[in-house]
């Protein structure tokens, strides 16, 4: 199933935020979307997911969603959204209490969902209970449940030390080797944009365009080579030289604010 | 050689960094209330005792306590105790059915906001006793104008603890569950209610006190039996140790309510 934005545009007012944003994500691919601050990502994650309504364009699908899919666009959200009440256990299973699946099936794919983020020992414990890494696994697990088409994550390692963002990062590139999920991936991290994505969507200050589509010359497994961070890191400069005079005046623009 | 000091410094007089982190975390001690509490009521009883306060103004504790003892012999105590009960629990449980209503329509509802803040802004300030004359010519001499007197006071209070609750619920929870599809219902039941219930019970502590103050107030005004009545009997009479007797009775009532909805709150938000 490919998901496609269709010259999306948004104000919040008077403030233009996205300017005719058009690209897609195909089956299977990541897709990362980079930009200065303020350039608007966040909120063309929301639209392309459906949470807004954008001004102008639309957001669409293409394609059947694969089999037993409940929740083809599922969101990995930067603060987790976790319900503080419930269980890791119950915070996998909200997505799916209201859908057809049987007790004993509901189960098999909490199980399932626990299991590949590493939470089975953890199912009883609070969101209180769990250190920030720890939480944004009960998110992915979450979305993991709902056998997702396109993840739709918006920055979810920012809030996050290195060190488990790291750990993470490895859990993404391996939740998503097979090619049976998509994702769309807003980050400021271009670091995390170069050893995730396909291709990368970089936007312009805001109001934010499309200032350029970078694909990334390599399968995600050829990146974990030695020999593959020289052309990595020249992307991720490339990236950079790209963007750091437009970061620099949405910093400016924002400390003036 | 990273983890010495340059020789320079080594040489030098050393002093410790002085501590200045301490205070602000206030905590309540498992005993010292308890001690001050019981220090009071022995300087009371020996200030009664000694004859250094007129009894008739100022009962020692024990006198309230065998006034207390008497009433429970006699079954007055029960009597009054009872009706003020039926009153507090009929008008707070009205009140409280219609203030989450009202209180949840106004929160998740444009419309019934727009209407419900300005009737609600416009009438909470308003006293409630003050309706009660209103509300006997309404409803006529007997129970219901004072459990209508309660009701509203614990409706407007519930009714903003109740939306407050809702706005404060984080809104990228709620988008979360839309981001799952999960119904407009089952959102309110598993995302909302949870989310709104520390205001709703912090609301009932609020309440409960509302409610009991209340119906002192109505049984003063109008009323055989309650504590209310009772109290403003003994007054009338100058039995102080019975007044006393009354007061304390409703110090106790309110205290076993603030224990009930603090169990309520350790149960229910748990989590927290």
């Amino acid at each position: 199933m490919d998901l496609i934005a269709d010259h999306i545009s948004h104000r919040f007012g008077a403030l233009e935020v996205l300017d005719k944003v058009s690209f897609t994500v195909r089956a299977g691919e990541v897709v990362a979307i980079v930009g200065p601050s303020g350039c608007g990502k966040s909120t063309l994650l929301q639209v392309l997911g459906g949470l807004l309504q954008p001004s102008q364009g639309q957001a669409e699908l293409r394609g059947a969603p694969p089999a037993g899919s409940l929740n083809p666009l599922t969101f990995v959200f930067q603060d987790f959204a976790l319900l503080p009440w419930c269980t890791v256990e119950q915070n996998v299973e909200f997505p799916l209490v209201h859908t057809a699946l049987g007790t004993s099936e509901r189960r098999a794919v909490i199980d399932d969902a626990l299991r590949r983020t590493g939470l089975t020992d953890f199912r009883s414990a609070y969101p209180k209970q769990l250190s920030g890494g720890m939480r944004q696994r009960v998110g992915i697990a979450r979305a993991l449940a709902v056998r997702p088409a396109i993840l739709l994550m918006d920055e979810p390692l920012s809030a996050l030390d290195s060190q488990t963002r790291e750990l993470l990062m490895e859990d993404f590139v391996g939740l998503l080797a097979d090619g049976s999920m998509g994702a769309a991936y807003v980050t400021h991290n271009l670091e995390e944009a170069v050893r995730l994505a396909d291709r990368i969507v970089v936007l312009s200050r805001r109001p934010g365009r499309i200032r350029e589509v970078v694909s990334i010359p390599m399968t995600r497994a050829e990146r974990g080579d030695i020999n593959a961070r020289e052309k990595l890191l020249a992307i991720q400069n490339d990236l950079w030289s790209l963007i750091r005079e437009e970061a620099i005046g949405a910093e400016r623009e924002v400390q003036h604010a | 050689m990273l983890d010495r000091a340059p020789r320079e410094t080594q040489d030098e007089a050393t002093r410790p960094v002085a501590f200045r982190g301490g205070g602000f975390t206030p905590s309540a001690g498992r005993t010292s209330g308890w001690i001050a509490l019981i220090l009071v009521i022995a300087l009371w009883q020996l200030a009664g005792s000694a004859g250094w306060v007129n009894a008739l103004f100022l009962p020692p504790p024990s006198a309230i306590v065998v006034a207390i003892y008497k009433l429970a012999l006699s079954g007055a105590l029960w009597q009054h105790l009872s009706w003020s009960i039926m009153r507090i629990g009929s008008g707070w449980i009205l009140g409280t059915i219609a203030g989450v209503i009202v209180g949840f329509g106004v929160g998740l509802s444009t419309l019934a906001r727009g209407v419900g803040i300005t009737f609600i802004s416009a009438l909470f300030p308003i006293p409630k006793i003050a309706l009660l004359p209103l509300l006997i010519l309404w409803l006529g001499i007997g129970e219901e104008p004072k459990i209508a007197t309660i009701a509203l006071g614990v409706f407007f209070s519930t009714a903003i603890s109740v939306y407050s609750g809702v706005d404060a619920v984080p809104r990228n929870l709620i988008r979360m569950a839309q981001s799952f599809n999960v119904p407009f219902h089952s959102i309110v039941r598993r995302v909302i209610w949870p989310g709104a219930l520390p205001s709703i019970l912090a609301g009932f502590r609020i309440t409960a006190s509302v409610a009991l103050l209340l119906v002192v107030s109505a049984e003063m005004i109008g009323a055989q039996y309650g504590i209310g009545a009772f109290v403003l009997q003994a007054g009338n009479l100058m039995q102080t140790d019975q007044l006393l007797a009354g007061v304390v009775i409703l110090s106790v009532f309110g205290l076993v309510v603030g224990k009930g909805i603090n169990l309520l709150e350790t149960r229910l938000l748990h989590w927290r």
